[in-house]
């Protein structure tokens, strides 16, 4: 009787867990489902880009559609590297977005330290101009700036590239720098101005050197917004030896056959940069968008 | 206030010791303006100074083109909103911007959320964070030029919708009227949630686990843990974001230009484009101008609602 009752007891305790463990199990299967669903719609395009960059021309629409084609082959890249005009583009998106984030940073830091470390009457007006001028549409500058840089002889430069793209990463670099800034105790500086060290000394031999973790995510960010911008560098230049990726692309895009394989080729190319950076510097990264988009 | 107070206290001690340097405390006060002028000069010599020209640009009779332009008051400005070009683009934008940031909150709530999960081991979620990331990594040029290869009427969407026999013939997505606008929303969204996914996983990761341990303990169960505790925990994150997205994507130019370029029959104009038309293609630059002007307001109107947001926080 009491051994029935035992083993009674013990079955239902199994039928019990056997239920949980199945509800766990659903769940589990549910979620990855659910996973594999989103990988597919973030992931599948990327893949047909990459799988299009070793295609032939000929290929690009083969019925039916394959991601490993018969046609693959490095043709499409060693196009894009042979050919002098597309290689300008790379040197050209380069050369301005390495420029724009060493001032955007220099710049950048200059007023973060005033922003964090001094007090001044017009400060907080200041503050908040350099928060909203954020919102301004690039549309609504465009305009303006293509009259402005005619007659300042900036037209076709990099320089006025240079300094058009200064002007949008600035503000968030200087919001996030002084974040960065306030972060740290002030003590240390204040022994340092106790010490008599100048503070321009401050500045650059005691808070940049402990400031490298927020610099980098700044710099990214700058040089990501620099490097991926289109409409000011469709606008604002004119030759081919000014042109950058971006607009590169799409006019490879707009030749009357259109090179799918080679705009796939420089597509990737033009994005491996970026990528690269994020992979190395993936922490900074995250860190400093999600500290952006809820502090800032 | 700590800051000011020890500043304050430290400049009345360096006073105090050193009273010939008049010169030097003189210096010390300009310091701070000195060190701010490059940024100051940048924002007011290229965003102010700019403003302040389109809007002057907005009371002429057509600038750039003719050498002397008049004064002309609102004129502009009842002549483009009579235009009902104007108003289509304000009605696309309306449509791409609300469904865009829309979903971008929903598929990056459900994402985080399931990258979240507790019971996914480290590598798998590792792997499924990177592939979820991966739209982030591109650019607009770059996404326009991709999405048109995979919408080709010949292209690989087309041939496994008709396989699953969803369409019966390939779909110019693109270049059809009655399905540009969606298709474009479509990519943005693609483009655009990553952003959100990051932010809220990162805001996911600092809800204490307590709280969700409190509300098992009280019986509930998934969808009252996700209302009463998940979303009132995220909520800052969910409004900052989307006054966000909501600037940049009525903001959005290069994505619409480089696939449809406002068309097909300006199913996709949005106010960006049309305003960019009206400048160097139609070379009306008061009348872009003035079109520029309304969006500068309606984004100053978003900023306000964020500045504000952000203060509260503060």
């Amino acid at each position: 009787m009491t051994t029935l009752s035992a083993r009674a007891v013990g079955s239902t305790r199994t039928a019990g867990s056997r239920r949980a463990a199945r509800r766990r199990m659903t769940a589990r299967v549910g979620l990855y489902a659910g996973l594999t669903v989103g990988a597919i719609f973030a992931g599948f395009p990327v893949l047909w880009m990459l799988s299009s960059s070793f295609k032939s021309n000929a290929h690009i629409f083969a019925y039916p559609p394959k991601l490993l084609d018969s046609s693959f082959s490095f043709a499409p890249y060693v196009a894009v590297f042979s050919d002098p005009v597309e290689i300008g583009y790379f040197v050209n998106s380069y050369v301005v977005a390495l420029s724009v984030t060493a001032v955007t940073l220099v710049v950048a830091l200059l007023t973060a330290y005033v922003f964090s470390r001094f007090e001044f009457p017009l400060k907080r007006i200041i503050n908040v101009v350099i928060i909203g001028v954020q919102a301004v549409p690039p549309i609504t500058l465009l305009i303006p700036y293509f009259g402005i840089m005619v007659t300042l002889g900036l037209y076709n430069t990099y320089l006025g590239l240079i300094l058009t793209y200064v002007v949008f990463t600035l503000p968030y670099a200087v919001i996030m720098m002084t974040a960065y800034f306030d972060s740290l105790p002030r003590e240390v500086d204040e022994a340092a101005k106790v010490d008599g060290a100048s503070s321009q000394a401050i500045l650059w031999r005691i808070l940049v050197p402990i400031s490298i973790p927020g610099m980098v995510s700044v710099g990214l960010y700058t040089f990501m917004i620099s490097w991926n911008e289109y409409l000011f560098a469709l606008t604002l230049t004119q030759t081919d030896n000014r042109r950058t990726v971006p607009v590169g692309i799409q006019l490879l895009m707009g030749q009357n056959n259109y090179l799918w394989n080679q705009v796939m080729a420089m597509s990737i190319l033009g994005s491996i940069p970026v990528l690269v950076l994020f992979l190395i510097f993936q922490r900074y990264f995250i860190g400093g968008l999600a500290a952006g988009a809820v502090k800032s | 206030m700590t800051t000011s107070l020890s500043v304050r206290r430290h400049d009345q001690r360096q006073r105090a010791s050193a009273p010939r340097h008049h010169h030097h405390a003189l210096i010390q006060q300009l310091e701070p303006y000195l060190l701010i002028s490059p940024t100051m000069l940048v924002i007011v010599g290229l965003m102010v100074v700019p403003i302040v020209i389109v809007i002057g640009y907005s009371l002429m009779d057509n600038v750039v083109t003719n050498p002397n332009p008049k004064f002309v008051g609102l004129a502009n400005y009842t002549a483009i909103l009579s235009e009902p070009g104007f108003w289509g683009a304000a009605v696309n934008t309306l449509f791409f911007t609300v469904g865009s940031v829309v979903v971008h909150m929903v598929i990056g709530m459900v994402f985080a959320m399931m990258l979240n999960s507790k019971s996914m081991a480290r590598v798998p979620r590792a792997i499924f964070r990177a592939i979820y990331i991966l739209p982030w990594i591109f650019t607009a040029s770059v996404v326009a030029v991709l999405w048109r290869l995979l919408l080709d009427p010949s292209g690989v969407i087309n041939y496994i919708l008709i396989s699953l026999g969803m369409v019966h013939e390939a779909v110019p997505w693109l270049a059809t009227p009655s399905t540009a606008l969606l298709a474009v929303t479509v990519i943005n969204i693609w483009s655009g949630y990553p952003f959100f996914m990051i932010s809220l996983l990162a805001g996911l990761q600092g809800v204490p686990s307590d709280l969700y341990e409190a509300a098992r303990v009280d019986g509930a169960g998934f969808f009252r843990q996700f209302a009463n505790v998940t979303l009132p925990a995220l909520k800052p994150i969910l409004y900052s974001m989307a006054l966000l997205d909501l600037l940049w994507t009525t903001q959005q130019f290069t994505l619409i230009w480089a696939t449809t370029g406002g068309g097909p029959l300006g199913m996709t104009e949005m106010l960006s484009t049309f305003t960019y038309k009206l400048a160097f293609n139609a070379y009306q630059f008061s009348m872009a101008a003035t079109s520029a002007v309304l969006v500068l307001g309606a984004s100053l109107i978003v900023a306000v609602f964020y500045v504000r947001n952000q203060r509260r926080e503060a």
